[in-house]
């Protein structure tokens, strides 16, 4: 069984008033199967830890680590650790002009398998997690993310997340702006994902309503950098009705 | 960018400047802040309109060029005094042309009715080319069916050489042209395009000259009522290459598509100055330009003129350059001018944007297990491919792919 470990975890990042101290010593264990939300106020470091486990140059770690079945992942590159089976789904997916989503899917898939996938089962495995989600057939020739509406990009991403069959997959405030009926077929297809292949999720989200669909083992709470409560489900009722206001504190202003 | 300021900047006079007293009297007596400048050049108006630029044919009228013309400026210009400055060879070269139905490709006179139909050499090069060609090469579209034909001159060798071409398009008729030219080269020459009512027609000028070639080109097109013209310059090949393409969109409803992409490796030199006249109602243009630039001295100029004529009410336009630098010791200049004399538009608008990589285009795709390496190439060959796309030639867009691949490889091997 897979696990996915970070040990007291600092990062940093430049910013023009200086280098600015955002993760001050996280400590998460992620065993595959297991599903753990973390909820917190805006600011706290949320996407910086989703952003620090794929390795987005711009995060800085200042110490810890992050051990994926005992292999420091933090001495990876971007690509080498997705193809060790890390997977994050951003909040802000950018365009790739030029590129279609046929072509990028072949060529992720290529490169995390090795081997080019055969040929047959992988166009019918692409029409059949696209129909899941509800995914017009023309979306497969259009240029990655270019022209896609907010939520359509949210579903290209948990697309490449049903298709890449990631061990933990990292999903960045992939209920932001999805209407209603868009969150539930985002979130079935996480569910369908972790059902098919027993992955790992961190579910990164400011807000409770995507987990009335997708619901968590565990629930984090994260502000000023670290983890200040951490509980099951019932963690997250508590936040839906009370806020993040009790845990902040006048210095998380800014 | 500015807009239509930066045009009576960019354009200047290349021709002898106009007697002292005309230019004198555009200066309104006594207003404040009107008097002359300190740099020396007294009554001296630098050319307001583009299309108010000097035109002729014969290549006397142009001074000698020096480089500092802006036309020039940007040009290399001492390594091809044979082409503004010697004499050409104005014979026929050997062409070879696919078989086509309803598209005749002839030598004819310079007696031929449409020679100077679309337009006049505005500079020394071209001029020079004009003075000299025996006869013209001309390739007559008719039909309406879509159809294709690839012209290929692959001998023009090392001698300067000048040359003239009509392309004509009869009213409602179709085609896909393209221009394809291979092996050695110095030449300077005119095209000249000419539309007909309604008619649809495809122009693909392919430079994948030897390194060593030279090339200077003017394209003149003009477009006739409700005709449309894609025409697509790809320049990968060559020592220095310069493709000028001019449009007049001539009659109501008329339609241009102007697309380029190019290539620049170490020392090449791929320049084009594209210029749209809008000069009839409801006329709508759309110009995309892309390059990419690798290795020492890779050096790429794009200057885009469009101007909206007076009498060119409920025009729509936009232009765009976008350049993708891959390497240190490039140069890539991106020049869009806008010139509008009516105000009664749909649309005018441009842009142009030069960079390196977008790392977070790099991120996303290392994100998903692809490595830098071929994430790179990926956002390359994406970059180019929205030009390749728009070709619609499914042929000649699959042979550009490999052609742009071959370029990408040779971004690893430095």
């Amino acid at each position: 069984m897979s696990v996915l470990e970070i040990k007291d975890l600092h990062v940093s990042v430049e910013t023009d008033q200086g280098t600015k101290q955002i993760l001050r010593g996280v400590d998460l264990t992620i065993n595959e199967g297991e599903i753990h939300a973390i909820m917190g106020p805006n600011g706290s470091g949320k996407s910086t830890l989703a952003y620090t486990i794929a390795g987005h140059p711009k995060y800085h770690v200042e110490s810890g680590s992050i051990l994926l079945d005992g292999a420091e992942v933090l001495k990876m590159t971007v690509d080498a650790r997705a193809r060790a089976g890390l997977f994050l789904a951003m909040q802000y997916p950018v365009e790739i002009p030029g590129v279609t989503v046929t072509n990028f899917l072949r060529t992720a898939k290529t490169a995390i398998e090795g081997e080019a996938p055969p040929i047959r089962t992988w166009i019918k495995d692409v029409r059949q997690a696209m129909t899941d989600l509800r995914m017009d057939k023309a979306f497969a020739e259009r240029n990655v993310n270019e022209g896609f509406s907010g939520g359509e990009k949210k579903r290209n991403e948990i697309l490449q997340l049903e298709l890449l069959k990631p061990k933990f997959a990292v999903l960045d405030e992939t209920d932001s702006g999805l209407d209603v009926d868009a969150l539930k077929i985002v979130s079935e297809g996480v569910n369908r994902a972790k059902t098919n292949t027993g992955l790992g999720l961190l579910l990164i989200t400011h807000y409770t309503r995507i987990l009335r669909y997708i619901h968590p083992d565990f629930v984090h709470v994260f502000v000023n950098g670290r983890i200040a409560e951490q509980g099951g489900p019932e963690l997250a009722d508590r936040l839906e009705d009370e806020g993040y206001d009790r845990f902040l504190v006048p210095s998380n202003v800014g | 960018m500015s807009a239509a300021s930066a045009l009576s900047k960019s354009a200047s006079k290349t021709v002898p400047a106009p007697s002292t007293p005309a230019a004198e009297s555009v200066l309104p007596a006594g207003q404040h802040g009107i008097k002359e400048h300190s740099d020396g050049r007294f009554g001296y108006v630098p050319v307001q309109t583009r299309s108010d630029r000097f035109k002729s044919v014969n290549v006397a009228d142009f001074e000698a060029v020096t480089g500092r013309e802006a036309v020039w400026k940007h040009s290399p210009v001492a390594k091809f005094t044979d082409l503004t400055a010697g004499g050409l060879d104005g014979s026929r070269y050997p062409v070879e042309s696919t078989p086509s139905a309803d598209i005749s490709v002839a030598w004819v006179p310079r007696t031929d009715a449409r020679i100077g139909t679309a337009g006049l050499p505005e500079e020394r090069a071209a001029a020079n080319a004009w003075s000299v060609f025996d006869d013209a090469l001309a390739i007559t579209v008719s039909g309406e069916e879509a159809k294709e034909i690839t012209v290929t001159r692959s001998a023009l060798g090392i001698n300067a050489r000048g040359a003239h071409t009509i392309i004509e398009a009869k009213p409602f008729s179709q085609a896909t042209i393209i221009l394809q030219n291979t092996g050695e080269a110095r030449l300077s020459e005119n095209i000249e395009i000419i539309l007909g009512e309604s008619a649809n027609l495809t122009v693909v000028s392919l430079q994948e000259w030897d390194d060593s070639a030279v090339h200077l080109a003017n394209h003149f097109a003009s477009v006739g009522r409700d005709a449309r013209l894609k025409h697509v310059v790809v320049s990968l090949g060559g020592s220095i290459v310069r493709v000028n393409p001019s449009v007049r969109l001539a009659g109501p409803g008329s339609d241009t598509l102007l697309l380029g992409l190019y290539f620049a490796d170490a020392g090449q030199h791929l320049e084009q100055q594209v210029y749209v006249f809008h000069d009839a109602p409801k006329s709508r243009s759309r110009v995309n330009y892309k390059g990419a630039l690798q290795g020492q001295d890779a050096r790429t100029v794009w200057i885009g003129d469009v101007l909206i004529g007076n009498k060119a009410a409920g025009t729509d336009s936009y232009e765009q350059n976008r350049n993708l630098v891959l390497t240190e010791g490039t140069r890539a200049d991106s020049i869009p001018n806008l010139e509008i004399e009516t105000g009664d538009i749909v649309g005018a608008g441009h842009a142009s944007a030069t960079g390196r990589f977008d790392d977070e285009q790099l991120f996303y795709l290392q994100a998903r297990g692809i490595t830098e390496e071929e994430a790179r190439r990926l956002v390359v060959r994406g970059f180019l491919t929205e030009v390749v796309q728009q070709i619609g030639s499914p042929e000649l867009e699959a042979r550009l792919q490999l052609a742009i691949e071959a370029e990408l490889i040779g971004t690893d091997d430095k």
